[in-house]
């Protein structure tokens, strides 16, 4: 089989697709919170993905991505058949998985594949799990099905409240607490914004916490330094030393304002794309 | 009445600096076939081992290779290179020709010292326009394998001497593209992609297996690949920019020369859209550091519409680490030199895009462990620079990919590979060289580990694996 054909593909919601690619190296690899880098073709950038599930006998990987711009978009038009030029990896460093005791894992929107990832290592260490996944609404409700196998308890929230009850992870993670559960350990994944509350809730109750961070990346093997974070004061590549971090030591305002790095070039990017037809 | 030899060096044509800065294609044209045996009339023919062999870190034969070209016979010039250097067209272009080879060239004494590197430079482009490869005898397979890690000259140049010695030789990149600095770092005016790339299907032709998207330490552990192969050659470089730490450090649109390179070479931002990768525009750019990265960065960032360039430099021009010749192309391309300034600070706008630098005026005082004079600050002289954006190349540390879990691989304090004068690391079976084990330091000198390497790694293999129970550092 040629290197990183699309097995199989879904849309799970309105833009947001999973795919199922040919990588036996990567798979073989591969462990929960790590990343793959991809290619698209020759003139293509490279972006960083989650590895949503993998099988090292059968050598695919999955992923799930939302379709946010140029790349994205572009990479929901490949079809089952069609093949990805370059994909890297397993890249960053694996989560730390243990047997906390109560762990809760936070995940918004298209975080949830990289909590889903997390929160089923977490799970078969012996943890009691708990899932809080935070959606838009209820057209982007995603792998509900897959949490629900292996979470000993699923909470979801929308943001408008037209699926099972309104209000941000942070509001259901903050009645949780105060519903007096103890919680030992939490792992949040989403929206830069929504982590930062996040840490704000668990720093109050001394949780320990982890993140994990997005920001733009290039190489992945702590080349560039594109996708520096400030941790604890210091300067951190998220791609080699993360893409986890301790979320209280994390300064979220700064990757809220790199992620914004490129706005207008994306916006040039995404409108030459679609005049061109491209989707 | 004998034959007078010109004492002036034969001008090597070049782009004028009003045209070159509005495109990316190569500043130095080469000589062509007349300019060039004129040059190589120049020669003395010194007796072996001539001066300028001994300046050479990888011992090209070059009054040998240079009676070739004025025998018009490229095949042959192209051979006697080829036999301790295999990347001709590279060395050509981006050694620093006047500290080596022609540092001491005898021709000095009465006029101008001979173009060396651009006679390589010339042979090697007449070989590949003509489509001729060194002719490579067969060898005997030696049943054994071979890994290299990292695909930089150091490792292109380990991998090609292994192959020609008859081991199977798999070579793993991490990038897309093989090449290393070759191909992310060194600009396309300076070394175009499609030379890297020739060299890189040659190593191709000669049977090494080369496999990009691989992470050592990522896809693959060290321990792996020590399973699987007889031996492992690491040539990993030294990839991981440093950055001063200073306030506003992380605002949009401040760079390493690394990401800013990167961007521009690899992933081809000067055309974006048309490619995917985008890049910072502006008007005013400013570089901090004064080696060859620095001004790679100051000439890309012209190229790509800067008008204001500065180069920030905490030294003074003489201390500058770049190659000369790259300094007065900068020069005539515009960029504007300050020197004996360093940052102490960044401020950026309301949306985190830098805007202004905050510099610092230095005087010099005792040399350092560098031998140069260290700058020191004087307090009271600071003052603002307004930018658009802003690229750091004050130097690389190894990338420590590799190595995060691998203990018994000994590093040194400044993250260098601990190796001995045979190149072997404190891992048996694990050799290492080029910038890995020296921090950054040229191509040609990359290129002679990987080739010294090679030879330690057959003498290993072909002793029945002797390890020594402790590696004696070796000084680089
Ligand atoms: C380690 C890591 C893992 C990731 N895993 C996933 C995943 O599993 N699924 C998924 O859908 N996305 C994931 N992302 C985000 C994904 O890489 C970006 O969405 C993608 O690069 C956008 O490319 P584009 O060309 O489509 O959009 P662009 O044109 O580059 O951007 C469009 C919009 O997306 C925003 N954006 C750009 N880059 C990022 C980023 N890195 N993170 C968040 N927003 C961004 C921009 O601000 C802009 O508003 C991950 C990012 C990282 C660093
Ligand atoms: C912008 C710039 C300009 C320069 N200009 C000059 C010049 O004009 N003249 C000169 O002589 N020198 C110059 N240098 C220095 C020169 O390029 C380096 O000294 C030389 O490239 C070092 O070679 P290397 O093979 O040791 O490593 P590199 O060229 O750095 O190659 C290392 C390769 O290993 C890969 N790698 C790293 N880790 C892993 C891993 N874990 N798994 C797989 N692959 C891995 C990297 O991706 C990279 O491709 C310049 C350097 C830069 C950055
Ligand atoms: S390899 Fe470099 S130093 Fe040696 S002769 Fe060629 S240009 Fe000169
Ligand atoms: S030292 Fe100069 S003149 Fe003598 S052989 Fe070398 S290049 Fe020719
Ligand atoms: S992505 Fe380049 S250093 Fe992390």
């Amino acid at each position: 089989m040629p290197m990183f054909e699309i097995l199989d593909k879904k849309e799970l919601a309105p833009h947001i697709k999973w795919l199922r690619v040919h990588a036996p190296l990567v798979a073989r690899a591969a462990k929960a919170g790590q990343f793959i880098i991809l290619r698209l073709h020759e003139k293509g950038e490279r972006i960083p993905l989650t590895l949503f599930k993998w099988s090292k006998d059968e050598g695919y990987i999955e992923i799930v991505f939302q379709e946010v711009g140029k790349t994205t978009y572009e990479l929901g038009t490949y079809e089952i058949g069609d093949k990805i030029m370059d994909i890297v990896g397993p890249l960053g460093r694996p989560t730390e998985i243990e047997n906390f005791g109560n762990v809760v894992v936070v995940s918004g929107g298209v975080g949830a594949p990289i909590g889903y990832a997390v929160a089923r290592g977490l799970k078969e260490a012996g943890n009691h799990l708990t899932v809080i996944a935070g959606f838009r609404s209820k057209d982007f409700v995603i792998l509900e099905d897959e949490f629900s196998e292996i979470a000993d308890e699923l909470l979801i929230t929308t943001d408008d409240g037209s699926y099972v009850r309104k209000g941000f992870t942070t509001d259901v993670l903050k009645e949780y607490i105060e519903a007096g559960n103890k919680v030992d350990f939490v792992f949040t994944v989403g929206p830069v914004i929504m982590m930062k509350f996040i840490a704000d809730i668990t720093k109050k109750y001394r949780i320990k916490t982890v993140a994990s961070l997005n920001p733009i990346m290039i190489d992945g093997t702590g080349m560039c330094g594109a996708c520096r974070v400030r941790v604890g004061g210091e300067i951190k590549f998220a791609c080699v030393d993360g893409p986890d971090f301790d979320a209280h030591q994390v300064d979220f305002d700064e990757l809220i304002m790199r992620l914004k790095q490129y706005q207008n070039e994306e916006e040039v990017a995404m409108k030459r794309y679609l005049k061109k037809g491209g989707c | 009445m004998a034959k007078k030899i010109k004492k002036k060096r034969i001008a090597v044509p070049e782009q004028d600096p009003y045209a070159r800065i509005h495109n990316f294609n190569e500043v130095s044209l080469g000589y062509t076939w007349e300019l060039a045996i004129e040059e190589a009339s120049r020669c003395l023919q010194c007796p072996y081992p001539s001066p300028c062999m001994k300046g050479c870190p990888v011992d090209v034969n070059i009054p040998g290779f240079i009676k070739k070209i004025l025998e018009k016979d490229i095949k042959g010039a192209l051979e006697i290179i080829h036999a301790t250097n295999s990347l001709p067209g590279i060395t050509g272009r981006v050694c620093p020709q006047e500290q080596q080879c022609e540092m001491n060239c005898i021709m000095g004494k009465v006029g101008d010292k001979i173009n060396i590197g651009k006679l390589g430079r010339f042979v090697a482009d007449e070989a590949r326009k003509q489509g001729i490869y060194p002719s490579t005898p067969s060898v005997e397979k030696k049943g054994k394998k071979v890994a290299v890690v990292g695909s930089g000259p150091a490792g292109l140049t380990a991998a090609a001497d292994l192959v020609k010695m008859g081991y199977d030789v798999t070579m793993y990149e991490a990038l897309h593209e093989p090449g290393g600095v070759l191909i992310y770092g060194i600009p396309e005016f300076r070394l175009p992609k499609n030379i890297v790339r020739y060299e890189v299907k040659f190593l191709k032709m000669l049977g090494v297996n080369v496999i990009t998207n691989v992470v050592i330490g990522k896809t693959f552990s060290l321990y792996e690949l020590l399973n699987e192969y007889d031996a492992v050659f690491l040539g990993t470089g030294a990839g991981t920019p440093k950055l001063l730490n200073l306030p506003g450090v992380n605002l949009n649109g401040i760079y390493s020369a690394n990401e800013f390179l990167t961007r521009i070479n690899l992933m081809k931002a000067y055309k974006f859209p048309e490619y995917d990768t985008p890049i910072r525009k502006g008007k005013k750019l400013a570089v901090i550091g004064g080696g060859n990265v620095a001004i790679d960065a100051a000439r890309c960032a012209l190229r790509i519409g800067y008008e204001e360039v500065y180069i920030i430099y905490r030294r003074t021009r003489e201390y500058m680490t770049a190659r000369e010749e790259e300094i007065i192309h900068a020069e005539e391309e515009g960029v504007k030199f300050m020197f004996l300034v360093s940052p102490v600070e960044f401020l950026g706008d309301e949306n985190g895009n830098v805007k202004v630098i905050r510099l610092i005026m230095n005087e010099l005082g005792e040399p350092d462990s560098s031998g140069r004079r260290r700058p020191i600050p004087i307090p009271g002289t600071e003052f603002g620079l307004e930018v658009d954006a802003v690229v750091f190349a004050i130097g690389q540390k190894p990338n420590k990919v590799l190595y995060q879990e691998v203990p018994e691989l000994k590093t040194t304090e400044q993250g260098t590979i601990v190796v001995d004068e045979k190149y072997r690391t404190t891992l048996k079976g694990v050799f290492a060289g080029g910038d890995a084990v020296r921090g950054e330091a040229t191509v040609v000198l990359a290129m002679g580990d990987g080739k010294k390497a090679a030879k330690a790694i057959d003498e290993y293999l072909s002793n029945g694996y002797p390890w020594p129970d402790k590696i004696e550092p070796a000084k680089f």
